[in-house]
């Protein structure tokens, strides 16, 4: 479970979070919602302990994320970044399985390689794949590779910031699928960043708008369509007169 | 009024920075001798920083000797003292311009490389990542580079010292009509071990202050390409201008002992 109390972050004189809570069940799966800029990334780094609120605290199954030794919530949680953020001096198989080359876990060569080798078939990606380097390969590939290593720890959270960013709709839903199957396969909380509305309807049961700082609705995600709220109809309907100041 | 609101505005930022570097180095220090040791990546600082290197700084001592032998050639002329040549080139060399001038062609290679690799990993949040997969970044990435630049410039410098030596022995035989024994004889006559370790203690601090320079503004790299290329500038320049300033902070302590 992931508690958000109260979160206030500004940068200089600008506010982007105004006050978030959330609640997130454990074995859920949520979207935040938002236009470029509303705060989304920013709190997603205060969940992983990146970035110290001003005011406010989270707490992951009951610990306190703690902002100068962020390790302790982080064993337990697997991160897809939007960019994948592959290391690209590293073979696939090390990008996968670095958390068990060089961080606090560890694993010997082969059984990493074999465990690197696994994670790739379950995001459909062929052994072939493991000794390649990112530079290598494509965007949709490298998102898999990615989120086979947001997974090799079996971790109970997975934050996905932006999951289908940059990809053509077939790699979009391909990795929607993947994610929603590593959702209900490993029965993870899964909290997921994106401003895709059919993404968010595939892949999350419960959906948050935020927007200049707040959370401005929460409900199922069935039902973000049919809204009535006027953030979520002009969000949904990209319409640019509303409560939403598209600047 | 306004001049001194903004000195005072400039002075503080100024000291803000200091701060943050002084923090920065404290922290690179602190995981020096703490476990875990990344083994791969501090052998393959060395090989970069050190071993690489090479082939730039042996060229720039070598021509440095050599131009160095004429123009004390040209001077000493003036005064009947062209005998003086190996002994300054050597004594030139190994005290002054083998550091200062390998430690800023260091600085040029290894400061920007550092910065470029450490600011596009944490522009492309590469840096983030390390931290979600339980590694902290200055271990990984700082101190290998920052331990293999401290220990490896000492070593570079004095294979560039040396070099040089031999750039002026060239010169001194092929152009200036020394012989041989001659000018191998006056180099080892006025050499002292002094004169090398100078400029070894001189190299030891000329890496620290590349490799902090190049982490440091890696570290503070942000705004994606344009963030990068500012970081690998201010790396340079910060490296550069330290370098100078120690050496000549160096130089003193040297001299008045």
């Amino acid at each position: 479970m992931i508690k958000i109390k109260n979160i206030h972050k500004a940068f200089s004189d600008q506010t982007i979070l105004d006050g978030v809570n959330m609640l997130l069940q454990e074995g859920s799966s949520t979207a935040i919602i938002g236009t470029s800029g509303a705060g989304k990334s920013v709190l997603l780094k205060i969940l992983l302990g990146l970035l110290r609120p001003d005011i406010g605290e989270v707490s992951i199954n009951n610990i306190q994320v703690s902002y100068d030794k962020p390790g302790r919530t982080l064993s337990e949680i697997g991160m897809l970044f939007q960019g994948s953020a592959l290391f690209d001096s590293l073979p696939v198989w090390q990008n996968i399985c670095f958390k068990f080359l060089k961080g606090g876990e560890k694993l010997s060569i082969q059984d990493a390689k074999d465990l690197a080798i696994q994670k790739l078939k379950k995001v459909g990606l062929n052994h072939e794949v493991a000794n390649k380097y990112p530079s290598d390969l494509s965007g949709g590939m490298k998102k898999r590779v990615a989120l086979a290593r947001a997974i090799v720890g079996n971790p109970k959270i997975i934050f996905f910031d932006e999951p289908t960013t940059g990809l053509d709709p077939i790699m979009t839903n391909t990795i929607n699928n993947l994610i929603r199957e590593i959702v209900e396969t490993m029965e993870v909380t899964a909290l997921t960043i994106t401003h895709d509305i059919s993404s968010v309807e595939q892949i999350a049961d419960n959906v948050a708008l935020l927007e200049s700082g707040m959370i401005r609705w929460e409900g199922k995600s069935k039902k973000l369509r049919d809204s009535k709220d006027p953030y979520v109809y002009q969000f949904v309907n990209g319409k640019t007169k509303g409560p939403i100041n598209v600047t | 009024m306004r001049i001194l609101r903004n000195l005072g505005k400039s002075a503080k930022i100024f000291l803000q920075k200091i701060g943050r570097v002084t923090k920065f180095i404290i922290l690179i220090f602190s995981n020096l001798f703490t476990p875990p040791t990344y083994g791969g990546a501090i052998l393959r600082a060395f090989f970069q920083i050190g071993w690489m290197s090479l082939p730039v700084l042996g060229l720039t001592a070598l021509f440095t000797g050599g131009a160095l032998a004429l123009q004390i050639y040209a001077g000493g002329s003036r005064f009947n003292a062209e005998q003086v040549v190996p002994a300054i080139v050597a004594i030139g060399m190994a005290r002054e311009l083998g550091p200062v001038l390998g430690g800023l062609i260091v600085a040029a290679r290894v400061a920007s490389s550092i910065a470029a690799e450490i600011g596009t990993m944490k522009v492309t949040e590469q840096v983030d990542a390390l931290i979600t997969l339980s590694t902290d970044p200055i271990k990984y990435l700082a101190v290998p580079r920052v331990l293999a630049a401290t220990l490896s410039l000492p070593v570079l410098i004095a294979i560039g010292d040396s070099i040089g030596i031999l750039g002026g022995y060239l010169v001194g035989i092929n152009r200036l009509d020394f012989s041989s024994s001659t000018y191998l004889a006056s180099t080892a006559s006025m050499l002292q071990i002094s004169d090398f370790s100078s400029g070894l203690v001189k190299g030891a601090f000329f890496g620290l202050i590349i490799s902090v320079s190049g982490c440091y503004c890696g570290f503070q790299s942000s705004n994606g390409a344009e963030g990068v290329g500012k970081a690998t500038k201010s790396a340079v320049v910060a490296a550069c201008v330290f370098i100078l300033a120690a050496n000549y902070i160096l130089t003193e302590v040297f001299f008045n002992s």
